[in-house]
């Protein structure tokens, strides 16, 4: 059933954005098939919040550890690439100044700070949305998990977490645009951000980046390493007496995660057009949960429908009644965890079965 | 005494949780190759002595020595679970959503680390073992099953097969026939001298009439500390014993 859902997504994933890039690109913008660029941008972003839910799916539904700040390595994957996006606008900012980005012109900077070099180089860029998210995960799950918090107690931790890096990317020594955060991108890779080929392509490369996530996922929770992981999500003091260690799978599995969150990251803000540390707000990390949860905890592919659904539902609510959007989520998780335990997608797999029989 | 020819060797250990005093001065020494019963009232350290060896307390003082030298206080649990001593516990424990099947396959012996299991297959040898076990335990008709869905003897039974396929020298069994039937716990009893046939085993029980058919030398343990040793009629002649079981 998972692997017949796996492959039923991968075409789904991969010919939507494929199908919608081809119809934005050799369509008419009057031809009725047409698809708007900026529906493009969209479902782009629904991808990359895709990539983030399922991020927190491989840590939640396979590992136990419920993160409520998934959207920290996110938000930081984000901004690798949004530094280099900064740095490629060049003399075209408003202040001309070709090294230094204008919020530092503003801030009276005299030199370019020396975590921001190297960022001109859009490999270096991406190393770095994998690299960074990465090895603030190796550090905080190698503390956290050693010391054995888990629970509610690691919840709060990572709550804790994003909520510390909220307010130091708030602050404007930080360096990195604070509150206004990093945004007025013009090129990526020497291409125009508001060229529909260069929408249409980051769409494609989401999908892409989706399906490869979705597949390492798939691999890792079906190996026997995958097994061990449930075995410590349902009893971790008894794996231990069986003679595995806990702390490194759900260190291995954590940092995976992270790294897909910061990937998830680095290709939503090239199409959303800013950075800011809002997205840093712990709200955006439960709102993740509350995807995995809608679509079903546990599935992978659950948690790919569940943001796509409830952001499709989020982006519809807050254009025409934006004041019941925050009701309409809370309701939503209400009613996900009385009615539907294992998500829309275990409904659906749980009739098939019936119906099967 | 000394630790020299013995598997388990317990001297002096005490351990103290906030004030009260759960193992005081406790003694205790295993041979290779023998079953010991441990039986004593509630609360008198049973529990806590087995989380003892297996590295889930720290005693306050005392050594505690696996083997010929190999001391068992500096370690962590699956340290000492990778020495070859096993656990199981009162309530069975098994991995509810996983297979019979995939239970027996993550207690094989084998590589525990992660790089390890990310890759690995299973050969033709680990399919024979969990075979044989499965032969063993009872379970060959309910291989694919989820070991949630298995009756509550089943289980049991699934956790001692987990716990021969860890293949330990040393196995710490925690009431083991509570909640069976009697032809379960007589069942049981004949698997437990089975495996003794090869490993050495620390059984705790309240079950009389069980430990009674394990015919094995009996530990009394009572407030932390060994009350009596012997043969089952010995122990339960003891005045002390007496006492202490019946009340003052």
């Amino acid at each position: 059933m998972s692997r017949l859902s796996t492959r039923i997504c991968v075409a789904l994933v991969l010919g939507s954005a494929l199908l919608m890039a081809a119809l934005n690109l050799y369509t008419n913008a009057g031809s009725p098939v047409h698809v708007p660029t900026y529906a493009v941008s969209l479902v782009g972003k629904y991808l990359s919040f895709a990539i983030l839910a399922l991020a927190v799916d491989l840590v939640w539904g396979f590992g136990g550890i419920l993160s409520l700040g998934h959207a920290a390595f996110f938000a930081l994957g984000g901004y690798a690439m949004g530094m280099y996006l900064m740095r490629q606008i060049g003399p075209r900012g408003v202040y001309g100044n070709a090294i230094l980005p204008d919020f530092m012109v503003f801030l009276n900077y005299k030199e370019l700070p020396w975590y921001w070099h190297g960022f001109d180089n859009p490999a270096f860029a991406i190393v770095m949305a994998i690299v960074i998210p990465g090895f603030l995960a190796v550090i905080f799950g190698f503390l956290a998990f050693r010391s054995r918090v888990s629970g509610v107690y690691l919840s709060i931790i990572t709550q804790a977490l994003t909520y510390a890096l909220l307010l130091a990317f708030f602050r404007n020594d930080m360096g990195l645009g604070g509150n206004n955060g990093l945004t007025d991108f013009k090129e990526m890779f020497g291409l125009s951000l508001q060229a529909d080929t260069t929408r249409a392509g980051l769409l494609v490369a989401t999908a892409i980046a989706l399906t490869l996530c979705l597949l390492v996922s798939r691999f890792v929770v079906a190996s026997r390493f995958g097994k061990v992981l449930i075995a410590v999500r349902d009893s971790e003091s008894r794996t231990r007496f069986l003679g595995y260690r806990p702390e490194s799978y759900k260190l291995f599995v954590f940092v995976l995660s992270a790294i897909m969150a910061g990937i998830g990251g680095a290709l939503y803000v090239p199409q959303v057009g800013i950075i800011n540390p809002s997205e840093f707000s712990p709200a955006n990390s439960i709102e993740a949960v509350i995807w995995v949860a809608v679509g079903g905890r546990g599935t992978l592919v659950g948690a790919i429908l569940g943001a796509v659904l409830v952001n499709a539902g989020k982006t519809y609510l807050t254009g025409a009644f934006p004041e019941v959007w925050l009701f309409a989520l809370g309701f939503l998780f209400i009613l996900v965890t009385l009615l539907l335990p294992n998500g829309v997608l275990g409904m659906l797999q749980s009739r098939g079965k019936k119906d099967a029989s | 005494m000394t630790a020299t020819g013995s598997i388990l060797y317990l001297d002096g250990v005490s351990v103290t949780f906030d004030g009260f005093r759960a193992i005081n001065n406790l003694s205790l020494v295993l041979a290779p190759g023998e079953m010991r019963a441990v039986i004593g009232p509630n609360g008198a350290g049973k529990t806590t002595m087995m989380d003892i060896i297996t590295g889930k307390t720290r005693p306050d003082a005392g050594q505690v020595i696996f083997g010929a030298e190999t001391d068992l206080t500096k370690l962590d649990e699956p340290a000492i679970a990778a020495l070859g001593i096993g656990r199981k516990f009162q309530k069975p424990t098994v991995f509810e959503p996983l297979t019979v099947w995939d239970n027996l396959l993550l207690a094989l012996s084998g590589d525990r680390r992660p790089r390890f299991t990310l890759w690995a297959r299973e050969t033709e040898d680990e399919c024979q073992r969990i075979h044989d076990i499965l032969k063993t335990i009872r379970l060959g008709a309910q291989i694919h099953r989820r070991s949630g869905a298995l009756s509550h003897g089943q289980k049991q039974w699934l956790e001692i097969g987990m716990l021969l396929a860890q293949e330990p020298q040393l196995l710490l069994v925690d009431e083991p026939v509570a909640g069976m039937t009697d032809s379960e716990t007589a069942q049981t009893a004949e698997l437990l001298v089975e495996i003794n046939r090869t490993r050495s085993v620390v059984v705790v029980e309240h079950d009389m009439a069980f430990v009674r058919a394990l015919g094995v030398k009996v530990t009394v343990l009572h407030e932390g500390s060994v009350l009596s040793e012997g043969s089952i009629d010995h122990v339960s002649e003891d005045p002390k014993v007496v006492e202490v079981y019946l009340g003052r």
